[in-house]
């Protein structure tokens, strides 16, 4: 089960990359989906393999990723994109 | 903030109570690092349990200028080059203040220079975070005192022939007593050295070197802000104490990141302090916050 | 509310015009001060930094006037009052900040002890040279108050007159002096403390979360707060909106920068003020302001004495320009004449002020030294032909 998940803003993100490339559990790649701008926001391809170190997060200059730390429990939800 | 397939929503991001959300999104271009150190420096007060009311940013002109206009403190956009002369004002008016210094290169080291080594060479209690993009970005993609020889800039068209600024060096001999480099790749080092300097009392210079892929990338065959950080992963060396005349940048090759200086020398109002009790003993009125009026807090 | 004792030097004093304005800024309440040093201004703070460790303060010597513009404005952001001294040259390196003083509302004052120019001209000698850089030398439409002392007393009455303006309106006040003035020493009474009326920082009242650093209350000036306080404000020079969030749109602009100006030209009567005498059945009225007023004041002397019907009307605030004043003067009298020392400045205001409707004459003089009263007797006398 992850231990972490990550939460993304869309609408916010640049498709700069940093968070695909330095993820160090490789969770992200960009999407094929588009938000407003026209650009491909990350999402968790493999969502199970996040630690909730927020790496991501810490590397996102607009602010549009970030992750954290799961409760421990079986039924925990995982990687997560919101369109807000 | 809805989650998607019926998930519950998950907490939203640790810095936003930092940012003024209202003004989002920010004016900084794809791949441009300064919002990633922000994501540092809000990270560092969190780290080092810094007090944020009396915690003040002040900001020169430029795109790391506008980051002032970002933070939800207490935080000024000064004139350009003039946030050290801003922040002094503010720090010795009220010493309780913590003043935080956060510009870019042309506004600290071209028109701000001549401030920056006196700040230094005072010890004034200020932090100055220098995201340093080797170039004018604001303005177009102009010449800085920082930018590498050989580089296209919109004002060196042939190409920059002049030495850069080595600054770490710079501000080593003009007395600062922390020093330190890291590139926005170093995210982790960056916020604990943000986090070192906000706690240490002096005059303190935080070099962070960041991309500016919209001009010095796209205007030197250097790709895009990615592409920077993976260069800055590729070439930086950990060289923490190195003599700071050994660590400058060119345009290619090693990138020395690390703490350069961190030394205890009195600051600014400790001398001015412990000179005036010295000279004046009992006539000497200590006054700490320069306030007059009684203000509601 | 009334001066704080700790800064006042009660007493009859012989000061020069340079430290009766150090003492003015005391009585005030300023307990900052950046400066530079400049003749023939340097005295001002030359006394500042002596007296401010006894009384309690700051006193800050910074690189070059470009820091000591900006360093006394940081000072002001943190709770304090503040000022700087100058002269022509530094006044000039000034300009830039002066105007974020006047955009981002700052309350402060700054002395220009004005010396001949252009350039380094005559650092120890007296022009008025300086007088519409004053309200024009920044860049943009802003408004400023400028007041002229002629004398020690003054220089230490209409110092703590400029930061009660200053405070009152939320603006930059200047207080031109000119090196004769500064240099001058005479009589100087300093009342105590319960007699000189201060006006205390417009401070709100209204709790973090409620307040807008640049709404306007009633007299289009809005209150204020301080760095430290929890009110996580923002300050910035670029065209702003109300929260003080940069909106750089023509429609922010028009109503941030015609308030900027309306807050001063709405308010004239209680900030212009003037010192006239003789002039209800003038002939001719005497315009000066200064130095230049004490030469003007014997030549309007001897032109009594020979029976012509002179008066004097003495600028106190130079800006907002006594408009209404000159107006109203212009419409009874035959002349004006306006004796300064500079090529012919205020001049060009009385000018636009009389409208044609009496004649204008300027007695210009290039500085570096006052007036002959001939000078100026003469041109009363042209100005009766």
């Amino acid at each position: 089960m992850a231990k972490g998940a990550v939460s993304i803003q869309v609408e916010r993100c640049k498709a700069c990359g940093f968070c695909v490339e330095f993820c160090p559990a490789k969770v992200l790649a960009l999407s094929s989906s588009f938000n407003a701008k026209g650009y491909h926001p990350p999402e968790a391809i493999a969502p199970e393999k996040c630690s909730g170190c927020d790496l991501c997060g810490l590397y996102c200059p607009d602010f549009a990723i970030h992750g954290h730390r799961l409760a421990a429990s079986p039924d925990s939800p995982t990687g997560d994109s919101h369109a807000c | 903030m809805t989650a998607a397939g019926g998930l519950p929503a998950l907490e939203s991001n640790p810095v936003e109570p930092f940012l003024r959300m209202d003004r989002m999104p920010h004016i900084w271009c794809p791949g441009c690092g300064i919002g990633t150190t922000v994501n540092c420096f809000i990270r560092a007060l969190l780290d080092s349990g810094a007090d944020r009311q009396n915690l003040t940013v002040v900001s020169g002109i430029g795109c790391t200028g506008r980051v002032a206009g970002y933070l939800r403190l207490d935080s000024f956009h000064t004139t350009h080059g003039r946030a050290i002369p801003f922040a002094t004002g503010l720090k010795l008016a009220n010493p309780k203040l913590n003043v935080v210094v956060y510009s870019g290169d042309g506004d600290l080291t071209a028109i701000g220079g001549n401030h920056l080594i006196h700040a230094a060479r005072r010890n004034l209690d200020l932090k100055v975070i220098c995201v340093n993009n080797l170039i004018y970005g604001m303005t177009g993609g102009q010449t800085a005192p920082t930018t590498p020889r050989d580089v296209i800039t919109s004002t060196a068209p042939y190409g920059t022939f002049d030495a850069n600024f080595n600054l770490p060096h710079l501000m080593d001999a003009a007395g600062a007593v922390y020093v330190a480099r890291w590139t926005v790749y170093h995210v982790k080092q960056l916020a604990r050295a943000m986090a070192e300097a906000l706690s240490k009392k002096g005059f303190s210079f935080i070099e962070v070197i960041s991309p500016c892929p919209t001009l010095y990338q796209r205007r030197n065959g250097q790709g895009d802000g990615l592409n920077a950080l993976q260069h800055y992963k590729q070439v930086s060396v950990v060289r923490h104490g190195a003599p700071t005349q050994e660590v400058g940048i060119g345009r290619h090759g090693e990138i020395a990141v690390g703490k350069f200086v961190d030394r205890v020398r009195p600051d600014y109002q400790e001398l001015r302090r412990a000179h005036l009790q010295e000279s004046l003993g009992g006539r000497y009125a200590d006054t700490l916050h320069l306030e007059e009026c009684e203000c509601p807090s | 509310m009334h001066a704080d004792p700790a800064g006042v030097l009660t007493g009859v004093h012989f000061l020069d015009g340079d430290h009766a304005c150090c003492e003015g800024c005391l009585a005030a309440g300023a307990r900052f001060a950046a400066g530079y040093p400049i003749t023939p201004s340097t005295e001002v703070v030359e006394r500042f930094a002596s007296r401010i460790p006894t009384v309690g303060g700051i006193f800050v010597q910074m690189e070059d006037e470009l820091a000591a513009s900006m360093t006394l404005q940081g000072a002001v952001w943190a709770g304090a009052k503040a000022f700087t001294v100058t002269s022509g040259p530094g006044f000039s390196l000034m300009m830039e900040n002066i105007g974020y003083a006047a955009m981002t509302e700052t309350p402060c004052v700054f002395v220009d002890v004005q010396r001949g120019g252009p350039g380094t001209g005559l650092p120890t000698l007296p022009a008025q040279a300086d007088m519409m850089q004053c309200r024009w030398g920044s860049h943009g439409d802003y408004a400023v108050i400028a007041l002229c002392p002629n004398s020690p007393q003054e220089c230490f009455d209409l110092t703590v007159r400029a930061f009660n303006l200053a405070e009152k309106y939320r603006v930059p006040v200047m207080v031109m002096m000119d090196e004769v003035v500064g240099h001058m020493t005479e009589k100087v009474l300093i009342p105590p403390a319960e007699e000189i009326e201060i006006q205390p920082r417009r401070h709100t009242r209204k709790v973090p979360g409620e307040f807008n650093l640049y709404a306007p209350t009633g007299d289009l000036v809005p209150e204020m707060v301080h760095a430290g306080e929890g009110y996580n404000f923002h300050v910035t020079s670029l065209t702003h909106d109300e929260r003080g969030y940069p909106s750089t749109t023509p429609q922010v602009q028009h109503s941030l920068v015609n308030r900027l100006t309306d807050k001063i030209y709405r308010n004239l009567d209680d900030i212009v003020t003037f010192d006239s005498h003789g002039c209800e059945d003038a002939e001719v009225v005497v315009v000066s302001y200064g130095i230049t007023s004490r030469v003007a004041q014997r030549a309007i002397d001897l032109a009594v004495q020979s029976g012509r019907r002179v008066g004097r009307f003495r600028i106190v605030t130079a800006w907002p320009f006594p408009e209404k004043q000159i107006r109203e003067l212009a419409g009874r009298v035959r002349a004006l004449v306006v004796p300064e020392l500079n090529l012919g400045q205020m001049v060009r205001e009385v000018e636009r002020c009389a409208g044609g409707r009496c004649r204008v004459v300027s007695v210009p003089h290039a500085g570096g030294a006052v007036h002959a009263p001939e000078d100026i007797l003469n041109a009363i006398e042209e100005a009766l032909q």
